[in-house]
């Protein structure tokens, strides 16, 4: 019983998922009140997980669920993100009539699984957890069926994500045919030398990961994906299943892989680079913003990367702050795509951003903020995201990592420039509407402020993340 | 001293920046946002005059050191001046309310964004002057690229979008390698904070490259050839106040950079570099000098005369003699007074006629005689006239240069000759000549806050030309301590096989 007590806010979303699936089906028209319902029921969630005691460190389940300092703080991190892309989306979902009770239901169990995956020790708790995301997730990117761009994308994220996962399976079994379990921690005990087996092992799994977050050369899927499924969507998969991919990867490269860091450690630099320097010259020809932040995430899953690929504690730390910050940052930008609607129609393209400067000052101001930040100027938050991952990076001398990762930085500042060009040197067009609700204003100025003020103390983030202890 | 009298001078400007976007102000109200601006920039002025009153010039220590506790266990917020950093931070906070006084003629939309643009500069100028921290320095540097990208985005010309990009890019990608630099002094001696760094020194075997990081970043921003291509198109392409700005005080951050940090904290590899800045100098100022020579564009050649002064300022600052050095801040502190004053000239003709072309312009002294007397004074200043303050640095940096390398000093010299041809020459085109044009003829002659512009640049510099006494006073302690503590002298005797 113990045990349960520590899985609660896992054992309250399965309970809602469930009270909401038969009330919304016997409720009629109620489609509305179920996604409030979801929200509510998130800030439950939330307020659940912070009053779990913060000292236990502790593995259920014969030691293949962990409640530790990491799944903690990713879980409220995955939380609070959820219910922002919630409060954010509402109006927008309404609008593009994609309001049906499945979709905060399919939310809710996607975040399930992601939560699983946080915590799991175990090489099926994980595989589950990834599944029960997944499948939500491929529903939710063809959610709005009579679109053709958005059933393509669910249907490409769909084949091509299995593809992933069955790599990542067959991965999972040859790490278990070496190793003879299944369970991480057994997994470092039993591989202390290194079979071929096993490199072939980790790299299948680091490659189903790498999908995941959409690094490359596994990125395919992501520009369509992100294009072609309702925004508020796009929201969720810009944000939510990298917090949970990240954390997976750190368990993996730091509990059971661990000992072998001269294996993954090249992959993982390659990935980084490869990611950083694709993802800031793809971005530069494209005209559609959902498309364009697409490049822009998997250059940011880059340095995110970059500060694994160091192999310390403070690389850890260092990405899971580049993460903290890049959700805050492209929560900013979505709130702000979320506003671009005109007549009940919600526009996209870079090129309907002209001059917006001048019928939306303050709107404009938000973006530019954001813009800068993404693009790492200094003194927004976007740059303390990179400045950390930079120091853990030289801090193990990989100068070349450095380098190219700054470089990539100017490559992809020119792209966040041509928007502030388009926002505040070009001629203006039609007005958008002014009117929005109150919680995505609340989003914007929040996610706004924070980018903002955060140099003012930048403490407050780094001190509760260097709390956190991997093994 | 407990009341932290930098760090007002830093947050003031945002403050009133702040003040101004918060208050609501309609189109008729703009004048009033205006004042706000120029009340703000003066009050920020006479505290910087007060703070330079009470600085005590014969200490070499650092003075009004303020630090906090800011990236916990790795960076503190640290700012303090010495005798070299606090003539900048006058330099910065006497040009602002000047730009703030010449926008009525020059910006005719969005003023209110404009003002909240200089101010934010403002303090992200008088920032990296004053910090005494790497990482500080690193952030105030690269953060006043966004309002000047803005600046000249928003309110530049033609071919703006073009000039605020190559502007923006091509800094950034200089000051990339900084970071890189600065996190690697972290990791080699434990601290990013200069006075420590003074202190414990850097090990030789890593200077070199440091040395390197530091100076791309540098050179693009000062500007030396060959990265220099960005200047000329940014000061074409920024309206009035935007080109005083980046002429005056955003070149001499690099200026201050060389001499804080590359010779401050890699005196080995300085030396080691010496040829390298000696010769990319000689370069920038007789290629520039002689590309001035060509312009039809009066911007675009004030543009390229900074880069043939700056190049007078790397030199000066690469002797490493007390003259050299001294000579290079003076002639920082100069040229940001005389550039500023030209490009206020050519924005007076300009906001008349709408051109830069020299060639439209022609027999001005007869209907503007008080625009043709403060352009005199202005360009003898440029070209370095005994009585001007651009005398005092062009003499001090050629005299620490023939103390050390005399073809190099020669070589120099003919600058000073090409600078006096190009600067009377577009005198003599604009001012003098044949009254041709019809539309020249209805000009009218400088008005009221023009005057007072512009005359507020002619007392100061006619009076440091005469008696410069109160600046050199001010950096002496400052450089002969630079010197003494790295041995530079010691060093350059042994170069020289003494």
């Amino acid at each position: 019983m113990e045990n349960l007590q520590l899985i609660i806010p896992e054992l309250f979303i399965s309970i809602i998922i469930m009270f909401l699936l038969i009330f919304g089906v016997f409720k009629k028209n109620s489609s509305q009140l179920v996604y409030n319902l979801t929200t509510v029921s998130l800030v439950a969630t939330l307020a659940l997980i912070i009053n779990l005691d913060t000292q236990i460190q502790s593995s259920l389940f014969n030691n293949s669920y962990n409640i530790d300092s990491l799944a903690r703080f990713m879980k409220i991190l995955l939380i609070l993100s959820g219910i922002f892309v919630m409060l954010s989306s509402s109006k927008y979902i309404q609008i593009s009539k994609i309001s049906k009770i499945e979709y905060p239901i399919l939310i809710l169990c996607s975040i399930l699984g992601m939560m699983v995956m946080i915590s799991s020790n175990d090489l099926i708790v994980f595989y589950m957890g990834l599944e029960l995301q997944s499948l939500a997730l491929y529903v939710l990117a063809s959610f709005n069926r009579d679109n053709l761009l958005s059933t393509e994308s669910g249907l490409k994220y769909f084949v091509l994500s299995a593809l992933s996962s069955g790599l990542l399976l067959y991965g999972c079994s040859l790490i278990y045919g070496f190793s003879e379990t299944t369970n991480f921690n057994q997994i470092m005990v039993n591989t202390k030398e290194i079979e071929y087996g096993l490199t072939f092992g980790i790299v299948f799994i680091l490659v189903g990961l790498a999908f995941k977050i959409s690094a490359v050369p596994f990125h395919m899927w992501a520009p369509d994906v992100y294009q072609g499924s309702p925004t508020s969507v796009t929201v969720f998969f810009a944000l939510l299943p990298k917090i949970a991919a990240l954390t997976v990867f750190i368990r993996f490269l730091y509990i059971p892989f661990y000992e072998l860091g001269d294996q993954w450690q090249m992959i993982i630099i390659f990935l980084s680079i490869a990611s950083m320097v694709f993802g800031a010259v793809a971005a530069i020809g494209q005209k559609n913003l959902k498309r364009l932040i697409a490049y822009s995430s998997i250059s940011h899953m880059g340095y995110a990367l970059a500060g694994l690929s160091a192999g310390t504690t403070q690389g850890v730390q260092s990405s899971i702050t580049y993460i903290t910050i890049y959700l805050v940052m492209n929560l900013a930008f979505f709130s702000c795509l979320f506003m671009l609607k005109r007549n009940d129609e919600y526009y996209e393209n870079i090129d309907d951003l002209s001059g917006l400067s001048k019928n939306h000052p303050l709107l404009s101001l938000s973006l530019l903020v954001v813009l800068f930040s993404l693009a790492g100027i200094p003194p927004l938050a976007g740059f303390f995201a990179k400045f950390y991952i930079f120091v853990a990076v030289i801090n193990e001398k990989m100068y070349f990592l450095a380098i190219v990762g700054l470089l990539a930085t100017v490559i992809a500042a020119f792209y966040y420039l041509r928007i502030i060009k388009i926002i505040y040197f070009d001629p203006e067009k039609e007005k958008f509407e002014t009117k929005h609700n109150l919680g995505l204003k609340f989003t914007l100025v929040a996610s706004t402020f924070f980018i903002l003020a955060y140099f003012i103390y930048p403490s407050g983030i780094v001190d509760i993340i260097s709390q956190i202890n991997i093994n | 001293m407990n009341f932290p009298i930098l760090s007002s001078l830093i947050l003031l400007p945002t403050i009133g920046a702040l003040f101004i976007f918060f208050v609501r102000s309609s189109n008729s109200q703009y004048q009033s946002s205006k004042y706000v601006a120029l009340f703000i920039t003066l009050a920020n002025f006479f505290l910087s005059l007060y703070l330079w009153i009470i600085f005590d010039k014969s200490i070499v220590d650092f003075q009004f050191v303020e630090e906090r506790e800011w990236i916990s266990g790795f960076v503190n917020y640290k700012v303090g001046v010495d005798g070299i950093s606090i003539l900048f931070i006058l330099l910065t906070t006497f040009i602002t309310p000047i730009c703030v006084i010449t926008v009525n003629a020059t910006i005719k939309n969005r003023l209110k964004d404009f003002l909240i643009a200089v101010l934010i500069l403002e303090t992200f100028m008088i920032g990296v002057f004053c910090s005494l921290d790497l990482v500080v320095f690193y952030l105030f540097f690269e953060a006043g690229l966004i309002p000047m990208f803005l600046i000249i985005g928003i309110w530049g010309g033609e071919r703006r979008v073009y000039s605020a990009f190559k502007f923006f890019l091509y800094t950034l990608l200089g000051s990339v390698l900084m970071l890189v630099a600065i996190i690697s002094i972290y990791w080699i001696t434990g601290t990013t904070d200069v006075i420590k760094l003074y202190e414990l020194g850097i090990d030789a075997k890593y200077q070199n490259l440091l040395w390197l990081a530091f100076f791309s970043s540098f050179a693009v921003k000062t500007p030396m050839w060959p990265v220099h291509t960005w200047l000329p198109d940014a000061h074409v392409e920024a309206p009035t106040a935007g080109s005083v700005l980046l002429a005056a005080i955003l070149l001499k951050m690099a200026g201050y950079g060389f001499i804080r940090f590359s010779l401050g904290l890699f005196p080995d590899a300085s030396l080691y570099f010496v040829p390298l800045v000696y010769t990319l100098s000689l370069i920038a100022i007789i290629y520039t000098s002689l590309v001035a020579l060509m312009q039809e564009d009066m911007k675009k050649l004030i543009a390229y005369s900074s880069v043939a002064h700056m190049g007078f300022v790397t030199l000066g600052i690469f002797t490493m003699t007390q003259q050299g050095i001294e000579g290079s801040i003076f002639q920082m502190i100069s040229h940001g007074l005389v550039s500023a004053a030209l490009f206020l000239c050519v924005g007076v003709v300009y906001d008349r006629l709408h051109t830069r072309l020299i060639n439209r312009y022609g027999g001005l002294v007869s209907i503007m005689p008080k625009y043709a007397i403060v352009f005199m004074v202005f360009t003898l200043g440029a070209l370095g006239l005994p009585g001007t303050s651009g005398f005092i640095g062009e003499f001090l940096v050629l005299m620490g240069a023939f103390k050390k390398n005399i073809l190099v000093a020669t070589i120099a010299s003919l600058g000073v000759i090409l600078g006096a041809a190009y600067m009377l020459w577009l005198y003599k085109r604009i001012i003098f000549g044949k009254l041709i044009n019809e539309d020249v003829k209805k000009m009218v002659d400088l008005k009221r806050f023009e005057i007072v512009t512009l005359w507020l640049l002619v007392l100061p510099i006619i009076f440091f030309g005469f008696y410069p006494e109160p600046l050199i006073n001010s950096i002496e302690v400052s450089v002969a301590n630079m010197i003494d503590m790295n041995d530079l002298d010691k060093i350059n005797k042994l170069a020289l096989g003494d």
